[in-house]
């Protein structure tokens, strides 16, 4: 029992990692909460789907597709939404949900409900973690989670691309001062944070069936990682993942799943209520308090 | 354009009224006081007629009392956001906790819902200024976050104990006596909500409210304790709010976790900023074209939601100051072409 | 300047430090204030100065050190609460109404519970009756009563009026101390000569005040006595022209490109 809490509740932290990062990683760079992130998420799910299913192209085809559309998606939300009311955060939040729920509801409309919509796994074998049996498609999950963390930090630190939107992050107006184009740099921002988004989909979805509802939870989920963590903090993103994932683990085995979400939606409340900054994040307590 | 000269220009002139001074009217002639009354009488005269002409259909009757259901929560919304500079994105909270709050003095103390519906009002908006009472000092998008997950967590709370009727929620709550007692016991309430803040905006009390909005720090430094100042605002939301869902569902005989369900917290937003934010008055006009609007939608589902999430989007991007402030600023100007 | 001197001691403030991580951006600073004195800081930018009265204020809680008012220790409590106890501030960067006429702005203050209590406003500061309050407290302040500039919208006025209307809010208060932070920055030379006699009337009327001041010549008109600071340290206090005269003055204003 305690092996499996161990494993399993790594796995469960590092799905939060992966339903969380794009998130952070668009407001860490540019400020911008993408309160479509959810949205996105689902979106390409079905396109992956579709893609696979209905026009009946190769499964890695369709990967490679969808998230590439889930990257143009973010690019179109940003220039066609996000830079008109850039630097009013509450328009911001409430443009990029209503977007959120025009995909989400989109796809209600056109039928997709239920439980009928699945994605393939990469690989159906079971390992064996700690005696614990872990299926190929978590193994993969764990993996990706942390090469993507990997792989951002790797970005921000090695290329010039990555430079700019670390830069960015830490001061924008120094930033542009240097030459980085602010909008071009926020729309990448956008993009990666969707892409991101979509991976995790298409890595997470096999695990279950395709519901709409799941781009809801995954935004609160989000939010609250990145709340609680810190908005804007990468390295407390994946803390606050963990001790989120371990808790929510918790709560399933020796409660009801309803409690699930209840630990999610807490956690934000009084996160938010004790410290604003978050738990992991910088201390930037004047900003957002009085 | 430049290619031709225009012989022919538009020129916009203030009307006389409003040139003499920034909020001091001097009224002098008939004319004035009429040019003044014309845009409230009418909106008066509206929502006065509207029973009468609606009675023969009892449905579409109750449309009419879901416009002023969803005014008094948009009212309520508005009044968070642009006087008080709140950005509530639960307004789904207040909603059903005076819902709920009726309900259960209803069914179980048996109180009729002339008690039971002000008590529940009452009770519901000090519940909910005490359940956000921790939240007050946070700003910006972290109001808007932390608002955002307070109906959410009702719903998760109620069905995970599987309290207050659990998932099923309340059924046989009583309903009014007659159809002219429903419809303008809430058209009287919305009327109270919408001119008695509009008339509290500018007395003393509300500049004060609307002071914290415009520069805390200065608030603080006066002497006034802001975050008691907040919660005074909220009150006076979470009253409006609560009201209009105890009122609902006496009208509906039931109550169940869709009160705190997430439309209730978006529609008001769309509806304010359709309407005009910061106005008070335009949230009333935008839930007169959102609720009807949502009637003729309801055979396509959940294309109602994409329909309202891209009004509101497009109102959010592209024109931000809403119809309301839009129609003011036109019915205060003369237009007129003038040759140059 | 002014001259009676009860000896008092109205604000006592000792060995008060705010460290901002590493930084000591004030470092155990001493100030005695006694009823009726006018008392400039001065010292470079970034010496503590505002952070000093933020502290005072109770805006930063202070990491070491006492600030008592009239004996009793008001370190570390609410703005709201320190205000309400009659020490009132104008801020450096103006904090109005901008979408307020002007005597509106006086309104707030007015409507707070020390008005209320000690103001003994005419009409007891019942609605309506603010207004005209308001109104005679700017025309005291230098707005034309019959002009149209008390009723401007608060964002539209110029700094001179802005600076004003800071001083108002205070003096809607009734306040026993007023911190004034730069009252004379962005001002032009005859706007300023005609702000000092309005402090030097407030302080005939028994108001005591802080002023923290770049504007040396036009501060020690009204100051009786001047406390300097350097990198939030306390260089010396004492008489305006003893201070002016210290050699660690003399090399933190000279040395920095100071404008006198």
């Amino acid at each position: 029992m305690f092996y499996d809490i161990l494993v399993y509740g790594f796995i469960q932290s590092a799905a939060l990692i992966l339903m969380a990062f794009g998130f952070s990683l668009v407001y860490g760079v540019s400020r911008l909460p993408n309160f479509a992130h959810g949205a996105i998420y689902v979106f390409t799910g079905f396109i992956a789907w579709a893609l696979f299913n209905t026009a009946g192209f190769p499964y890695w085809l369709s990967v490679v597709l969808s998230v590439a559309a889930s990257g143009a998606i973010g690019v179109l939300i940003y220039y066609v939404i996000l830079r008109r009311v850039r630097g009013m955060e509450v328009s911001e939040v409430i443009a990029t949900y209503a977007i959120g729920l025009v995909f989400l509801e989109g796809l209600r409309y056109a039928g997709f409900r239920g439980g009928t919509y699945t994605l393939p796994v990469a690989s159906d074998g079971v390992s064996f973690i700690l005696d614990v049996p872990v299926d190929h498609q978590r193994l993969l999950l764990m993996v990706l989670g942390f090469a993507m963390v990997a792989l951002i930090w790797l970005l921000t630190r090695y290329t010039r691309m990555g430079r700019a939107l670390k830069g960015m992050a830490q001061d924008e107006r120094a930033a542009m001062m240097l030459g980085i184009d602010s909008d071009a740099t926020a729309a990448v921002a956008v993009a990666l944070g969707s892409m991101l988004a979509g991976v995790a989909a298409l890595i997470i979805f096999p695990l279950g069936s395709l519901v709409v509802e799941e781009g809801y939870k995954v935004l609160i989920y989000a939010i609250a990682v990145c709340v609680v963590g810190g908005l804007g903090s990468w390295a407390g993103t994946v803390i606050a993942a963990f001790v989120l994932g371990y808790s929510q683990y918790m709560t399933v085995a020796y409660g009801k799943p309803h409690f699930q979400m209840v630990v999610m939606l807490l956690a934000i409340i009084v996160t938010l209520i004790v410290r604003p900054s978050g738990f992991f994040g910088k201390q930037k307590q004047l900003e957002e308090r009085v | 354009m430049t290619t031709e000269t225009t012989h022919k220009r538009r020129e916009r002139i203030d009307r006389g009224i409003k040139v003499r001074s920034e909020s001091l009217y001097a009224l002098n002639s008939f004319e004035e006081i009429a040019y003044l009354l014309t845009p409230r009488v009418m909106l008066i005269a509206a929502f006065v007629l509207m029973p009468l002409i609606l009675s023969p259909w009892p449905y579409w009757g109750r449309v009419g009392l879901s416009v002023c259901i969803l005014a008094m929560l948009s009212i309520s919304f508005d009044f968070l956001a642009n006087y008080v500079g709140l950005v509530s994105l639960g307004g789904a909270f207040f909603y059903g906790v005076g819902g709920y709050m009726a309900a259960v003095l209803n069914t179980e103390l048996g109180l009729p819902p002339i008690l039971s519906i002000p008590v529940a009002t009452l009770l519901g908006a000090a519940f909910c200024t005490l359940a956000l009472l921790p939240c007050l000092p946070l700003r910006g998008i972290y109001f808007a976050i932390v608002t955002l997950m307070y109906p959410l967590l009702m719903t998760r709370i109620i069905e995970a104990f599987d309290i207050l009727g659990g998932t099923e929620g309340f059924r046989g709550i009583d309903g009014f006596s007659g159809f002219f007692t429903e419809q303008y016991g809430l058209i009287l309430a919305m009327f109270i909500a919408l001119f008695g803040l509009r008339r509290f905006v500018n007395m003393d009390g509300g500049l004060v409210i609307r002071a914290v909005k415009d520069n805390d720090q200065s608030v603080r430094a006066s002497g006034i304790s802001v975050t008691w100042t907040k919660a005074k605002a909220v009150f006076l939301a979470s009253l409006t709010g609560c009201f209009a869902g105890a009122y609902y569902i006496h009208m509906y005989s039931n109550v169940g976790i869709s009160s705190f369900a997430l439309d209730l917290s978006i529609m008001p937003i769309a509806a304010t900023i359709i309407g005009g934010a910061g106005t008070l008055v335009g949230p009333v006009l935008g839930a007169a074209i959102l609720v009807p609007l949502s009637e003729f939608l309801r055979d396509f589902g959940s294309l109602r939601i994409v329909v309202y999430a891209l009004v509101l989007t497009g109102f959010v991007v592209f024109r931000s100051e809403g119809l309301m402030n839009y129609m003011t600023r036109k019915y205060q100007q003369v237009e007129r072409w003038v040759k140059i | 300047m002014s001259t009676h001197h009860t000896k008092e001691p109205i604000l006592e403030i000792r060995s008060l430090s705010k460290h901002f991580g590493g930084v000591k951006a004030v470092d155990d600073v001493s100030l005695t204030v006694n009823r009726g004195d006018v008392v400039g800081i001065i010292g470079p930018n970034g010496s503590g100065k505002t952070t000093l009265i933020n502290c005072i204020t109770g805006f930063l809680k202070p990491t070491k050190g006492t600030v008592s008012f009239h004996g009793k220790e008001i370190t570390g409590k609410k703005p709201h609460k320190i205000a309400d106890m009659g020490i009132n501030r104008t801020f450096q960067i103006m904090r109005p109404y901008y979408s307020m006429p002007a005597y509106k702005n006086l309104v707030i203050p007015l409507s707070s519970p020390r008005a209320k209590r000690v103001g003994g406003w005419r009409g007891g500061g019942k609605h309506g009756d603010r207004d005209t309050v308001a109104v005679d407290i700017l025309e005291e302040l230098g707005f034309e009563r019959d002009s149209r500039v008390p009723y401007k919208m608060a964002g539209t006025l110029p700094t001179g009026y802005l600076k004003r209307l800071e001083l108002g809010r205070c003096l809607a208060l009734r306040p026993e101390l007023i911190i004034c932070d730069e009252v004379f920055s962005g001002l032009s030379a005859s706007e300023i000569s005609s702000l000092v006699p309005l402090i030097e009337k407030l302080n005939g009327q028994g108001i005591t005040m802080i002023m923290i001041e770049h504007r040396l010549a036009e501060l020690f008109r009204v100051a009786n006595r001047v406390m300097a600071l350097s990198y939030g340290e306390k260089v010396t206090e004492g008489a305006p022209d003893e201070v002016i005269n210290h050699p660690k003055v003399r090399e933190a204003y000279l040395g920095s490109e100071e404008d006198f």
